[in-house]
């Protein structure tokens, strides 16, 4: 019996995260801009660029293996997954029984991968330094995250997103102290993974400090776009997944129709607030050295452990 | 809705100052120090009015005021005069390095955490499971004065340790009789003002303010 319901929403939610994405971005780029008294670029204009680059003609590196012609369908596929299973809209998400928040990270870990394999690929000085990089931060921040997970998956008795943010939403509202340590440690997280300033900086190109940047370096045409595309995916699969665990009211419950229509304004509004939040965050911090992130990263899985030890002192 | 969610409250208030404590520890530039120090005031300020609020204690009122004038206002001022006279903003220097003592910070507060477990059964506050983060806050800040190098850190921590003891005495008893508090405030300010002397005469000795030369008692 296939749930007709469930996979409509479904479906409707991994379309809006793959279309919404790019828009995500570009008033990231815009609140920057802003902030540092630049005029803005168009709101649009990441898809602008996605597009531009769909119609170039692709360059492949003499030496580049299939993998590096496959690795940004991959990175891509398994980052709209993770989208897939982060509730947006409703709770209702057929793909949420198979997947929990644990397969959650694990997705993101298989994106992060084929990044650094094709980055290390062409066997280009910047693209095997960026991947080490990479993997650097990756080892440091996937267990902070995890431990954010599971501090949330301590209050509500599960690691299926789904529940936790029924728990956190539908439930008797409860102040939770944890989640303020879960929060600041996710913060620092999603900054260090997405590539955002004080670890890696977005805007950067043919600088020795970058790590994304240095990875896909040699793409270009299609390939390229899928990367940019991809790249956007996962800053939004980020913010919703703070949304969800942080600020989940909004979010409909499982056949509310009315709910999910009030959702979507709901979440837009907490993604501007949200995405305004990074640019402010981005504009206040300096650059780090890179080897400052192990610490910076050390500190975001300190308070990831602290969240749940405030959890069982009192909480439990 | 205040009976309701004022216990919760004052949880949250707490994880906020056991946070700000971890801020501390792992900061490295004197004037975010003080800025965070004068942010645990703060947030010590409402919790006290919080728990006034609560349980009908009146004097907890004063001493909150007490907390604001003091620790958020007066103190921070006072530190923030220090620095610029002395013309240090930047660097602050650690005897061991910072992820080591976070680490050494998560193990406090495991202690701490243990301890106050079976202390804060025997109490009958409403805030009587903060007791636990007010412990980890004191070692915190104790953890501070220790590993730091240059005497205005170390002053720092000794006033967050005292904020760490104002909200032990809050959650585990209500605060203490007014006499005490209004002695305590006053040695606290009196104490800053004398620690305030001494490190100008530390650097006009040393031309440094690393507190390693006392060590050494002799003259050169």
């Amino acid at each position: 019996m296939i749930d007709l319901a469930g996979v409509a929403a479904q479906f409707t939610e991994l379309m809006l995260a793959i279309l919404l994405a790019p828009l995500l971005t570009g008033w990231v780029n815009q609140c920057r801009a802003w902030l540092q008294n630049r005029s803005a670029p168009g709101l649009l204009q990441p898809y602008r660029t996605l597009n531009k680059l769909f119609q170039k003609e692709v360059v492949l590196a003499h030496g580049a293996s299939p993998l590096f012609r496959i690795a940004p369908y991959l990175i891509f596929g398994s980052l709209a997954l993770a989208a897939a299973i982060v509730p947006t809209l409703d709770i209702d998400l057929p793909l949420n029984a198979a997947a929990d928040a644990i397969a959650l990270v694990g997705l993101l870990a298989l994106a992060r991968l084929f990044v650094s394999l094709a980055g290390m690929d062409i066997g280009t000085a910047f693209g095997s330094l960026g991947a080490r990089r990479e993997m650097m931060v990756g080892f440091l921040a996937e267990p902070a995250l995890l431990m954010v997970l599971f501090t949330a998956s301590l209050i509500s008795g599960s690691t299926s997103l789904s529940t936790i943010v029924h728990t956190l939403a539908h439930k008797e509202f409860v102040i939770y102290p944890s989640m303020a340590f879960a929060g600041v440690a996710f913060t620092m997280v999603s900054l260090a993974e997405n590539a955002r300033i004080p670890i890696d900086n977005p805007a950067t190109h043919l600088e020795l400090t970058m790590i994304h940047e240095a990875m896909v370096l040699e793409y270009s045409g299609r390939h390229l776009a899928m990367i940019e595309w991809a790249a956007s995916l996962k800053l939004f699969v980020y913010s919703c997944m703070g949304l969800a665990l942080f600020f989940p009211f909004g979010i409909a419950e499982s056949g509310d129709w009315l709910g999910i229509v009030l959702a979507l304004p709901a979440l837009l509004l907490k993604l501007a607030v949200g995405g305004a939040a990074l640019a402010l965050i981005e504009m206040l911090s300096a650059k780090m050295r890179i080897f400052r992130a192990p610490e910076f990263l050390g500190s975001a899985f300190l308070f990831a452990v602290l969240a749940m030890l405030v959890h069982v002192l009192l909480e439990s | 809705m205040l009976t309701h969610y004022g216990p919760q409250l004052v949880n949250l208030f707490a994880a906020v100052l056991l946070l700000l404590a971890f801020a501390m520890l792992s900061q490295r530039r004197m004037l975010s120090l003080i800025n965070l120090f004068a942010a645990q005031g703060f947030v010590l300020f409402l919790t006290t009015s919080l728990v006034a609020a609560l349980t009908g204690q009146h004097h907890l009122y004063w001493s909150a005021l007490l907390t604001l004038a003091l620790k958020v206002i007066l103190l921070p001022w006072i530190l923030h005069r220090l620095i610029r006279k002395l013309n240090i903003k930047w660097d602050v220097e650690t005897l061991i390095n910072i992820p080591t003592t976070m680490l050494v910070g998560i193990v406090l507060v495991v202690l701490a955490f243990n301890l106050a477990l079976p202390i804060s059964q025997l109490a009958g506050t409403v805030t009587r499971s903060t007791l636990g983060i007010a412990l980890a806050s004191v070692l915190l800040s104790f953890l501070m004065m220790i590993t730091r190098s240059k005497a205005i850190p170390q002053v720092i921590g000794f006033l967050a340790m005292e904020n760490g003891l104002f909200f032990a005495a809050t959650g585990a008893v209500y605060g203490m009789p007014m006499v005490v508090e209004l002695g305590v405030a006053l040695d606290v300010l009196v104490g800053a003002l004398i620690l305030g002397i001494f490190i100008f005469q530390i650097r006009e000795r040393f031309d440094s303010l690393d507190t390693r030369h006392l060590e050494r008692l002799k003259e050169l």
